[in-house]
């Protein structure tokens, strides 16, 4: 442009114009701006943060300056940290016992509320879902009296129930100490998770079992299919991008369990530290212990567990084995 | 000439009128406006100390900023990592000074122009080492301090039988004492949790120069062949054996609140600040039934305590430490506080007010203040170490496995000392 120096000026365009240029050309910027301003603040920085911060070892309360580097020593330490083990472990055990009893109980339920329930079918959906809109504090507080050992009502109603005749046998006789015994903390706090979480997996399943072409039931019941077999080889097969959804959901969910374990069983993890899950064990690590760097570096060990468990899913549930057979 | 001479004189006059009302301004101005960073019970302290500091400060204006306890020391701990946004004057829980004293984010009490080492013989014995780090620096200042008592019902005692002396006399008097205070009283507990009294066995007898976990050269002192952990561990499990405790976990546990306000607890072992839970909400509905006395086998353990350090960010130094001065070091104010929320005070001269001789009524009037007085200057300082927290986490998980059978004593002190050492490496 400035090579043809000899051109006459061309005239600079109105103000009007050029505001008219501007704002055709970076509005959709501006627009989108707000999400990776924040994005960028709250969610880039403080995950290059971290990376950062597990190679240091660094006291939070000493100051940024205290920050020393030291290699790959953090994560060498939490790999040879036994209580890092159990608690990865912990959480492997109760993200089973959470788990998959939250996808048996919510895709028959789902099915069962789509086939039979369809009257009531938006009253039923919203009261499975109440628990997972309600404050996982108010819901662990209540479950944590339930559970009391002296004064739960659990153990009240297996009392009154072991008084009965006849079946009071099945029912213990002791008070069961549901929060303060190894046996019983994990599944505990599981059934907690249970709880909450079957309505929102139901909820997703509802949506896909909806989504199935009503004809391809129509078909199989003229070729005298039964519910249970329409169920077994409609539902199941075509509920498989569904279920890759929910799993991952519940995958990423359950590894990274904190409040409910943390309310039922303290900030110490309970007895024996059976309900120390990696989360608990990183927020101990850094708010008690005061060692940010070893709780950065946990992070990214578990970041990379839940990555590996999520391609894993991907490759059994991810790729609909129906297209291919077709 | 006429002409412009006018503006000018506008103009200088309206400059020397804007001077004046600068400086006017300026000279009100001189209030410094002091913030101050504390949790709830602390806050209504601070607050009721204000009169009498404006009286003799009247220059300085103090602002409160009450947090929740766990959210005070939180927003204290970022302030610290960033360098700002931290107040002038931080109160601070016994828990935590030791992690705050690391690095330099609290100015030195023992320096110059502060020189808090002046006063150190008119404090508790036991409070000035807490705040001193290895280096001999003093990053705060006590405030109030939690002796250890035992409290204990008289009532079930009396149906049991059983003398206040027998519950205290020893370890062993004391579960044996529990055992018919528990078989007069049914559905009765001794104590919430066993784990307590091992608590306070590994905080007496100590040797000098040692702290709980660690001696002084950063070595390990938790081990199968300590008689201090042994001890411990042996006591807490014969009182679980024995069908003893409540099993509530700690103090303030759902089952700990409830084992007290149903009156199931025949005894507890606390600082002696728990009187004021237990006549405001937690045991409201037994006054008159509990007494007080000291822990079994003349063991004398404090529970908690407040400090107040100032940030080295801090822009008001000068007159944050006259506040501190004004709330630790005067008696007035001292005894103001123990009154207004039985903040028990950590300066002596404090201790000498009328009020000790008085009795407690929640305690059927029992003059139990002269009882913590004594276990308050009875109490040994105890050396701080940073791996403090992650000592007594380790052992307090040894505990709950012996206390519950899953290990043997002797298993349980060996893991732990294996899993503190590999953390002080």
């Amino acid at each position: 442009m400035q090579a043809s120096a000899t051109a006459p000026p061309r005239p600079r365009p109105s103000l009007g114009t050029r505001w008219e240029v501007f704002q055709r050309r970076y509005a959709p910027y501006i627009f989108i701006s707000p999400f990776f301003i924040l994005f960028l603040v709250f969610g880039l920085f403080p995950i290059l943060f971290s990376l950062y911060l597990s190679f240091h070892q660094w006291q939070p309360a000493s100051g940024l300056g205290s920050m020393k580097f030291i290699g790959w020593r953090n994560f060498t330490d939490n790999l040879t940290d036994p209580t890092f083990w159990q608690s990865l472990r912990n959480t492997g055990v109760i993200a089973l016992e959470s788990g998959v009893p939250q996808h048996l109980m919510a895709i028959p339920l789902a099915f069962a509320i789509h086939t039979s329930l369809k009257k009531v079918q938006g009253l039923v959906t919203a009261l499975y879902f109440l628990p997972y809109i309600t404050s996982v504090v108010a819901i662990s507080i209540i479950f944590v009296t339930l559970f009391s050992w002296q004064y739960g009502v659990i153990n009240v109603a297996l009392n009154a129930l072991h008084q009965l005749p006849l079946i009071g046998g099945l029912f213990p006789a002791e008070k069961i100490n549901w929060l303060g015994n190894r046996d019983f903390i994990q599944p505990a706090v599981a059934s907690v998770v249970v709880w909450k979480y079957v309505g929102w997996n139901t909820v997703l399943y509802l949506s896909g079992i909806q989504a199935i072409p009503a004809d391809l039931y129509e078909a199989a019941s003229v070729d005298g299919a039964t519910t249970r077999q329409s169920f077994r080889f409609i539902t199941l097969p075509l509920l498989r991008p569904i279920m890759f959804v929910a799993i991952t959901l519940t995958l990423i969910g359950n590894l990274q369990l904190f409040e409910e374990p943390f309310i039922l069983a303290g900030d110490s993890g309970g007895i024996g530290n059976r309900a120390l899950t990696t989360v608990m064990y990183m927020f101990r690590t850094y708010n008690f212990y005061g060692d940010a760097g070893l709780a950065a570096a946990m992070s990214w060990l578990l970041f990379i567990l839940i990555g590996a468990l999520t391609l894993v899913n991907n490759r059994v549930f991810g790729k609909s084995r129906l297209s291919g057979n077709d | 000439m006429k002409k412009s001479l006018l503006p000018l004189t506008c103009v200088s006059l309206s400059l020397a009128l804007l001077i004046a009302a600068t400086a006017s301004f300026s000279s009100a101005q001189t209030k410094t406006v002091l913030t101050v960073g504390v949790f709830p019970d602390l806050d209504s302290v601070v607050k009721a100390a204000l009169p009498g500091f404006n009286k003799k400060f009247p220059n300085i204006e103090v602002k409160i900023n009450s947090l929740a306890y766990a959210d005070h020391h939180t927003a204290l701990t970022t302030a610290l990592a960033t360098g700002s946004g931290a107040n002038d004057v931080e109160a601070i829980d016994f828990g935590y000074v030791a992690k705050f004293a690391e690095g330099g984010g609290l100015v030195d009490l023992a320096k110059a122009p502060y020189g808090a080492a002046q006063y150190r013989s008119q404090f508790v014995a036991y409070t000035y080492p807490q705040a001193m780090t290895d280096d001999g620096r003093m990053v705060a200042m006590p405030t109030d301090i939690g002796p250890g008592s035992m409290f204990y019902r008289t009532d079930f005692l009396k149906k049991a039988g059983v003398q206040a002396a027998d519950l205290n006399r020893s370890w062993d008097s004391y579960i044996s004492a529990g055992k018919k205070i528990v078989a007069a009283n049914p559905g009765t507990f001794l104590i919430p949790d066993a784990s307590e009294v091992a608590q306070i066995i590994i905080r007496t007898g100590l040797a000098s120069g040692e702290g709980l976990y660690f001696d002084k050269g950063n070595k390990v002192l938790v081990s199968p062949v300590s008689p201090r952990f042994i001890q411990a561990f042996t006591v807490a499990k014969a009182i679980r054996d024995a069908k003893l405790d409540a099993r509530a976990g700690g103090a303030f546990s759902g089952d700990w609140t409830t084992a007290f306000q149903k009156g199931n607890l025949a005894s507890e072992v606390s600082g002696a600040w728990l009187v004021g839970h237990m006549q405001n909400w937690l045991a409201k509905d037994y006054a008159g039934k509990w007494a007080s006395q000291q822990l079994p086998g003349k063991s004398y353990t404090s529970y908690g305590g407040s400090f107040y350090g100032i940030p080295s960010q801090s822009k008001n130094k000068d007159a944050a430490w006259s506040l501190i001065q004004y709330l630790t070091t005067d008696p007035a104010q001292q005894i103001l506080a123990f009154k207004t929320t039985g903040a028990f005070p950590a300066l002596k001269a404090a201790q000498s007010a009328p009020l000790f001789n008085e009795g407690v009524p929640y305690l059927a009037d029992q003059k139990a203040r002269l009882v913590w007085r004594t276990a308050a200057n009875n109490i040994r300082p105890i050396d701080v170490n940073k791996l403090d927290p992650v000592a007594e986490q380790i052992v307090n998980d040894s505990l709950s496995a012996v206390l519950d059978g899953s290990k043997t004593i002797t298993q349980a002190l060996t893991d732990a000392q294996a899993l503190i050492a590999r953390r002080a490496r």
